[in-house]
């Protein structure tokens, strides 16, 4: 009996320690990868790369129109997919009944947010481009991407507002306020890191994703500023892929430089979003 | 007046609640549109079975059999690697790792998954692509293999969090109860846990497997890109998805070609609707 047990401590700790091995094997290379960027691309980054245009066919110069590009077009989507999915989000938390039709909503935002990203490339290069006429521009790019991070917003404004406690609402409802008044007064301030969290969220997948892009708005070398929404622009995860692909002779250093860029941007977003929901959590009076 | 106001609110809100359903169903019928019109010049038969993709040959030849494989066998290779690290990933945290580590594999891997495909994709042309190319001693690294690892990793994130949150929702008193009874931890989680959220951890797969299939540009940059029919996952190979994305911008609006590369679209969001459909009953069943 004894040595059963002993037999079976045993295993257990060699089962543990290749669980152990398991997870190392997925968060080591993480860790390696942001560790490689930054001291390879690093050396390369200085004012010039960050403000001036690519130059001698991009292999030299600076990346500075792709990095405009990725911010229009990331404010560009979330303007359109903030409004719509908070609305969305308040409608399931607060007004969906437990039914088929909320059922099937939910079922859409699964899907949503499985589309491949490439598939949202076609569909925004049928619809806006081609079908609305807007052509490859920034607009396009904006609405194909603002439709993608919409799963992302919803589902995290959702879960804000249903975080917050239901007692807060009889108490409003008690008081007389209507419906929409408890809404915008009380469940809404109360959830509102959440919905940043889920918007800062948004924006870091929109500023990061390319097949989207593709077709609906990027260009392969535009070394000026898009003047209006309907210009077609550059931006940098595009640049990265078009340098590290398409250019053959492009220094090592620019392409790591470009990722850094972009990964910073990105992991910076997700930094301040996590920050923000763990501070919410511990301020968290309910 | 507020009443009237209050009622227009109500009805966006309604409107909005609506618009995901809405969305699935226009980019739905927006890849018909475009796509169906392929059916003209070759039948659905010969588009899925057909063994040859040349879409600018005269005249074209579009058949999608050796970017299905591709896809399959790539797709094929990052489950293999992907179940078993995963999900053991997923039981470390839930299960074994002190708070505080924890806290930081749990960030780790969000990281893991808010880093954008291509910049992943980059990394695997200058990591990956040559290891393999050296390890297995080939003309070029740029194999269905490196896709495969490169995809599993992609996947982690998906499969480790779903996993994980089944194995959280398994009742207290499942693991109480076997601890009780004198087993250790590793048979309480073996014999008990793991059955017991073996719904959810079934829903992690598929989700993992549907982001495998539809992930693009680091599959693109890393995979070699030769639309043959693939015989070993040493050789490289085209998936759907990197067809999509390397030609849609030399076919011209309104060809064979065009469509052909739509059609593909309405492949991969069947796949993927069926993926999420399937995946969703699963995480259903367990309540």
């Amino acid at each position: 009996m004894a040595r059963i047990m002993m037999d079976s401590r045993k295993t257990e700790k060699i089962v543990f320690f290749f669980l152990f091995l398991a997870t190392l094997l997925i968060v080591a290379p993480v860790g390696m990868i942001i560790v490689i960027i930054i001291q390879k691309g690093l050396p390369a980054i200085n004012w010039q790369f960050l403000s001036d245009i690519p130059r001698q066919g991009m292999r030299a110069g600076g990346i500075f129109p792709a990095i405009v590009g990725t911010v229009y077009l990331v404010l560009g989507a979330i303007a359109f997919a903030l409004p719509i999915g908070l609305l969305a989000a308040i409608y399931l938390s607060e007004y969906a009944r437990d039914n088929l039709l909320n059922r099937l909503i939910k079922l859409a935002i699964v899907n949503l947010a499985g589309v491949p990203s490439v598939v949202y490339g076609l569909f925004g290069l049928a619809l806006f481009v081609v079908f609305f006429k807007f052509g490859a521009s920034i607009l396009s790019g904006s609405l194909t991407l603002g439709i993608m991070i919409l799963p992302i917003i919803i589902t995290t404004s959702r879960e804000a507002l249903e975080s917050v406690p239901y007692s807060f609402r009889e108490v409003s409802l008690s008081l007389g306020a209507s419906k929409w008044q408890t809404i915008r007064s009380v469940v809404l301030p109360n959830a509102i890191p959440g919905i940043l969290t889920g918007t800062i969220l948004g924006l870091s997948r929109a500023a990061g994703e390319t097949a989207p892009i593709l077709f609906t708005v990027a260009a392969f070398y535009l070394p000026q500023l898009p003047k209006s929404i309907f210009d077609q622009a550059m931006a940098l995860p595009y640049h990265l892929y078009v340098i590290s692909t398409q250019v053959p002779n492009v220094d090592e250093k620019i392409r790591y430089a470009t990722a850094l860029v972009l990964l910073t941007l990105v992991l910076f977003m997700n930094l301040v979003a996590i920050i923000i929901r763990y501070q919410f959590r511990k301020k968290k009076k309910w | 007046m507020r009443k009237f106001k209050e009622f227009i609110i109500e009805k966006m809100i309604l409107f909005c609640g609506l618009a995901s359903i809405f969305f699935v169903v226009l980019i739905f019928l927006f890849l018909l549109k475009e796509g169906l019109a392929v059916f003209k010049t070759v039948s659905p038969f010969q588009f899925i079975f057909g063994k040859n993709w040349y879409p600018i040959s005269e005249p074209a030849q579009l058949g999608i059999l050796p970017l299905i494989l591709g896809s399959l066998l790539v797709t094929l290779g990052a489950v293999i690697i992907s179940i078993p690290i995963g999900v053991a990933c997923a039981v470390y945290i839930a299960e074994v790792a002190p708070l505080k580590i924890k806290e930081i594999l749990k960030t780790g891997i969000e990281l893991l998954a808010s880093i954008p495909s291509v910049v992943l994709g980059f990394i695997g042309m200058v990591t990956l692509v040559p290891w393999v190319k050296s390890i297995f001693k080939l003309p070029t690294g740029l194999t269905a293999l490196s896709g495969s690892i490169m995809l599993a990793f992609m996947a982690m994130p998906t499969i480790v969090s779903i996993a994980e949150d089944a194995l959280y929702s398994v009742p207290k008193s499942y693991k109480e109860g076997a601890l009780a009874l004198g087993a250790t931890h590793w048979q309480t989680i073996w014999r008990v846990m793991l059955p017991a959220a073996s719904s959810g951890i079934l829903a992690a797969v598929m989700l993992g497997i549907g982001r495998v299939v539809g992930e693009t540009m680091a599959v693109m940059m890393i995979t070699g890109n030769a639309a043959v029919i693939p015989h070993t996952i040493l050789q490289p190979v085209r998936t759907l998805t990197a067809t999509i994305a390397a030609e849609m911008g030399e076919a011209v609006a309104g060809s064979e070609h065009f469509f052909a590369l739509f059609a593909i679209g309405i492949v991969l969001f069947i796949i993927s609707l069926a993926v999420n459909v399937t995946a969703d009953l699963f995480l259903h069943k367990k309540k």
